[in-house]
């Protein structure tokens, strides 16, 4: 392969894990790219970045990329990042969720996560359905749509989780689609440089099990659907609800600055015992 | 300095995690254990340290998981209800080889049950409760002093072995107040960076069936994962050897060093027909009663367990293998029981005398036990 | 020789601060044992509060009290609920702007109890000006009546006990409940 051709995020990637479990037309690819673009745009020291994720395919990103990684528990990965960021306030924390991971068994978390405003970027890949179990309904699936719980259509209604997280005290809230991939990136370089809980939802097609049981059999059907369903946040602000039924609004949600959780830490620490917290502690024999 | 207090049971035991190098502490309020958790609220950020009032137990057993990853002592203290919930992501701190130290103050149950009152039954969740197979480490404390060596021990040993070590502790040894001597020469066992080489594997045997793991930011660029994984740290969920592999050097890792780890002490053992076996709290009555009896005529002796986990059965047959019987005195309805009797039945009668409802048995209680045995 | 000291009244008389004094000035000062444990329960401010400490010249194995030496009751409540359990020839004080003790006069007289007085609450209002330092008061008299601690000892306790600032009042409480018993 010649050098132009080679991907120029690939010194980022642990290459001795390639291949990578994704499906053909799933939306992680895009996504890490626009991650890595991101990153980038907002000058960040790779080697300072440490991600978190909990489980689902989404979960599965920080393992390909050739940084700290803590593949965690169900749900869990903001309360494991929670631990990770305040244990080393220096660190940049990235957690990499979907939509079942984050808003379902970790909901908790993640409305806490974001009360706290604590500094970690968040990137929730909302595919509507569970993946890495087979195509089962999440708590984002829109009502009506087909999943393997849902023979007869899903009866529930579904969370907006880009508003949830800014109501929940997030300082930087966003949602878009993978059809809008260069605000992706800027929403991404902006949490990454927020100063606060920054939560960028991506809504992501999965041709593999939402497709297939949502009669959108590719991902250029998919992506043309959710193009087509998308509304600018500025335009939703002025329709009415019912006419934003089964839309997908794109856009910021959230994007202020207030007191950040662990800087709060670090200053009570400064404020009880003349320092910072110590970082690497566990290494001293004195302290 | 030495230093003299006269505190409780759930101050000296976060005192204890303080001098052990522990920086940080995730929990949630749950009584008999709240003090651990207040305690260290007001003395953490004196020292550096992190403490964070987490959403529940189980974001609180994430919380110091990542804690430890960060670089940073981590410990959390719950009771019995927040053990429940900390199974999973405590099976992940085995299988990820995460030192964290665990508290647990126990309180009546199962449920909700007694959250004032005193019990034993969480012994087989320290010892079974994530699902799996793994080994933990277990501590028992028996008094105040105990309960803050202890913790200074399961630090240590957190850090020897890279696994979660629990201090089972109990409400009477929690709320109780007694004089402690801290000494100025406590013996710390710091977390060892591993050399930035090459051919570093994060999850292989090099030392005490394990090896020295980086901090996250330390450059290593490591994957941790609750996946079955290679030395590497990669998943490999399919491959039989790889998990096989992994999950015995998980075990044995504590079996093969059961020696240094289990702790047990005895006394008055060495001529008694009757030996009474226990941990925590009881043990408390358990001597009351050796020295009443003994005052008697009575040949009875003691064991104490340090260490519940891993189970010190080999001790237990060098000390009280030559009884004729021996009692097992614990604040449930028989959990160590079993093991005691898996241990001892080729050579002694095991008899149970499982107490619950909130009360510790009294000295004259264990007595009447022993008068009926030595009537059979 | 070991001493069973049970102290009871409502919440928020400083039952319990009493009992780590006792505790304290036992194993810091007195180079004795001491173990206090206490009732938790789902008690509100102005409900029944219990305190107990064991003191002992060896070490204190059992640590809960079965039946207290010496009694010290600051309500009538407390008085009544727990005097069944005093030994036969135990102390009994009681405060008696609190208590009544002709409530428990056959049990006294059928144990025979030694019943001191402490007027431990209006000393503290009267003397000190202070209600709340009635706990401390009380523990003067403890320590005169049944010589468990040293007067020295208590003094040490009782500086390392209370808030700083509050010294001297607590100081002077503890010497006036010290002078109510001759």
């Amino acid at each position: 392969m010649s050098q132009e051709k080679q991907n120029r995020f690939l010194p980022y990637l642990r290459e001795d894990r390639l291949p990578h479990i994704f499906c053909p037309g799933c939306g992680n690819g895009a996504i890490i790219n626009a991650f890595l673009a991101a990153m980038e745009k907002a000058e960040m020291d790779f080697d300072n970045i440490a991600m978190v994720s909990g489980i689902g395919c989404s979960s599965r990103i920080p393992g390909y990329l050739k940084c700290d990684s803590l593949h965690t528990t169900h749900g869990r990965a903001l309360s494991f990042a929670t631990g990770l960021k305040t244990a080393n306030k220096d660190l940049d924390v990235v957690v990499f969720t979907g939509d079942g991971d984050a808003a379902s068994i970790g909901g908790n978390h993640l409305i806490h996560a974001a009360r706290r405003n604590i500094n970690l970027t968040v990137i929730c890949i909302n595919n509507n359905i569970y993946g890495m179990t087979g195509g089962q309904i999440s708590p984002t699936s829109p009502k009506g749509s087909f999943g393997t719980t849902a023979p007869y259509g899903n009866q529930d209604t579904p969370f907006k989780l880009a508003e949830l997280v800014a109501a929940a005290g997030a300082t930087y809230s966003a949602r878009w689609t993978t059809v809008q991939i260069e605000n992706l990136v800027t929403s991404i370089k902006d949490g990454l440089k927020n100063p606060g809980f920054s939560f960028i939802e991506v809504a992501t097609q999965c041709p593999t099990y939402y497709g297939r049981k949502n009669k959108l059999k590719t991902p250029t059907a998919m992506a043309a659907v959710m193009k087509a369903n998308t509304v600018f946040k500025s335009a939703a602000d002025r329709m009415r609800p019912r006419d934003l039924e089964g839309k997908i609004v794109v856009g910021e949600f959230a994007d202020y600055t207030k007191d950040e959780f662990t800087e709060s830490i670090d200053k009570l620490s400064v404020e009880k015992s003349g320092n910072r917290t110590i970082i690497n502690s566990a290494y001293e024999r004195e302290l | 300095m030495v230093e003299e207090l006269f505190i409780q049971g759930n101050e000296a035991c976060a005192k204890g995690a303080i001098a052990a190098g522990c920086r940080f502490f995730a929990g949630y309020p749950i009584t008999p254990s709240t003090e651990v958790a207040e305690t260290l609220a007001r003395e953490l950020p004196k020292v550096g340290g992190s403490f964070v009032q987490m959403e529940d137990e189980i974001a609180s057993a994430g919380a110091i998981i990542g804690g430890s990853w960060g670089g940073t002592k981590s410990m959390t203290a719950t009771s019995g209800p927040g053990i429940s919930l900390m199974q999973e992501n405590i099976g992940y701190a085995f299988m990820s080889e995460t030192p964290i130290v665990i508290v647990d103050v126990q309180r009546g149950s199962p449920s909700t049950a007694q959250p004032t009152m005193a019990a034993q039954g969480d012994m087989m969740q320290a010892r079974w409760g994530s699902h799996g197979d793994y080994e933990p480490i277990a501590l028992s404390p028996s008094s105040v002093q105990e309960f803050f060596d202890f913790t200074v021990k399961a630090f240590n040993l957190a850090e020897q072995y890279r696994c979660p070590v629990f201090v089972m502790a109990d409400e009477v040894i929690g709320h109780m107040r007694e004089k402690i001597v801290i000494e100025d020469d406590i013996e710390i066992v710091p977390r060892k960076r591993p050399e930035k080489t090459d051919d570093y594997l994060p999850f292989e045997n090099i030392e005490n069936g394990t090896t020295p793991m980086p901090a996250f930011g330390d450059g290593f660029n490591i994957h941790v994962t609750g996946l079955t994984h290679d030395e590497r740290g990669y998943p490999d969920t399919n491959d039989p050897e790889t998990h096989d592999k992994l999950i015995q050097r998980i075990c044995d890792k504590v079996l093969n060093n059961k020696d240094k780890i289990c702790s047990v002490r005895s006394e008055n053992c060495e001529d008694a027909d009757i030996i009474i076996v226990s941990y925590g709290a009881p043990v408390r009555s358990a001597i009351e009663a050796v020295n009443k009896a003994r005052a008697n005529n009575q040949k009875v002796g003691y064991v104490k367990i340090d260490t519940p986990w891993p189970f010190p059965d080999e001790q237990l047959r060098e000390i009280a293998g030559n009884a004729s019987d021996v009692l097992v005195v614990e604040m449930n309805l028989g959990q160590m029981y079993y093991e005691v009797d898996r241990a001892l039945k080729k050579d002694a009668n095991v008899h149970l005398m499982g107490v619950i409802g909130g009360l510790l048995p009294t000295p004259d209680e264990i007595l009447e036990k022993i008068e009926k045995i030595g009537g059979n | 020789m070991r001493t069973e000291i049970r102290i009871c009244g409502f919440g928020g008389q400083g039952i319990i601060l009493a009992g780590i004094i006792l505790g304290k000035s036992a194993c810091l000062f007195d180079g004795k044992e001491a173990v206090q444990t206490q009732s938790y329960g789902p008690e509100a401010r102005g409900g029944a509060s219990k305190c107990e400490v064991v003191i002992s010249d060896t070490a204190v194995d059992y640590p809960k009290v079965q039946s207290p030496d010496i009694l010290i009751a600051m309500s009538n409540e407390a008085l009544i609920k727990y005097i069944v359990d005093l030994k036969d020839d135990g102390t009994l004080i009681v405060d008696p702007g609190t208590t009544d003790v002709e409530d428990v006069r056959d049990y006294i007289e059928e144990h025979n109890i030694k019943v001191f007085e402490a007027p431990a609450t209006k000393t503290a209002s009267d003397e000190i000006g202070l209600k709340i330092v009635a706990n401390i008061v009380m523990v003067g008299a403890i320590t005169k009546i049944t010589k468990v601690i040293s007067k020295e000892a208590a003094i040490k306790a009782i500086e390392a006990s209370v808030p700083k600032g509050t010294e001297e009042k607590n100081i002077a409480a503890f010497e006036a409940g010290y002078a109510l018993i001759e």
